[in-house]
């Protein structure tokens, strides 16, 4: 029998609505224990991925499709969205010095601050929509 | 953003919201605009109630960055959860603005670096 637990939650992309999503990472990352420094770094990680899908997927049903996974070592992120997708390898790595004097936008961190705050994080995305998957080991 | 803003010493001290978003982020700005067009330079935050940042509620404190820069103010921010403190790290705010750990350090600390 899998020690695997898996709980789905669908979000409406409503302003706010990335914390019922971190509420839930919570709860579950209470249950298998992770230390309070990894539950905050997870929580910003959905928050993350939860706003990047709201500002730019396009999303035909805006609604964002999330699938926690918990085992006794690890939680596991999925976030599904069905928007127009993009191209993971030309998000340019963020630098503040550059955002601070004008020459780039101020935005697009959120990608970085995932892969940074998260043990793994993988990005699938096509026309049809983008999954991004992630996980914490505790 | 509260409501509750204090001056000591010539520097404003404003409270962050529980959760910074965007929205939390642009009333800071709009207190702070309107307080530099008033002719203030120093400014400090107490993000004690702030248990997470958003990466745009940050984006929006790079801007106001930029705009004390331009006006030769400074901005430090104090009682940060370790979240937050790690956010501002992996974003670099580190480099452009001071982090304090209590009000009395941030009142002396923005002061003489200024």
């Amino acid at each position: 029998m899998s020690v695997e637990k898996e709980v789905k939650l669908t979000i409406p992309m409503l302003p706010d609505m990335e914390l019922a999503a971190t509420r839930l990472s919570e709860a579950l990352a209470e249950h298998i224990q992770m230390d309070e420094e990894k539950k905050a770094e997870v929580s910003l990680a959905v928050i993350e991925a939860c706003i990047n899908a709201f500002e730019h997927s396009n999303s035909i049903d805006r609604n964002i499709y999330i699938t926690f996974t918990v085992s006794p070592h690890s939680l596991k992120v999925e976030l599904k969205d069905k928007g127009s997708g993009f191209e993971p390898s030309t998000i340019p790595m963020p630098d503040i010095s550059k955002k601070i004097t004008g020459k780039d936008k101020k935005r697009g961190w959120g990608l970085h601050l995932m892969k940074t705050l998260m043990d793994d994080v993988s990005v699938e995305s096509s026309n049809e929509g983008t999954i991004i998957k992630m996980e914490k080991h505790i | 953003m509260s409501s509750d803003v204090k001056e000591i010493n010539n520097t404003l001290i404003l409270h962050s919201a529980s959760y910074v978003n965007k929205e939390a982020s642009e009333k800071t700005a709009d207190i702070i605009y309107d307080a530099i067009g008033k002719g203030k330079k120093l400014f400090l935050i107490n993000m004690e109630k702030t248990t997470v940042i958003n990466s745009v509620g940050v984006s929006i404190f790079i801007e106001i960055i930029e705009k004390l820069q331009e006006n030769d103010g400074r901005i430090g921010f104090y009682n940060l959860a370790p979240i937050v403190s790690k956010t501002f790290k992996i974003m670099g705010i580190t480099d452009y603005a001071t982090i304090y750990t209590s009000e009395t350090q941030a009142l002396e600390g923005i002061l003489s670096e200024y």
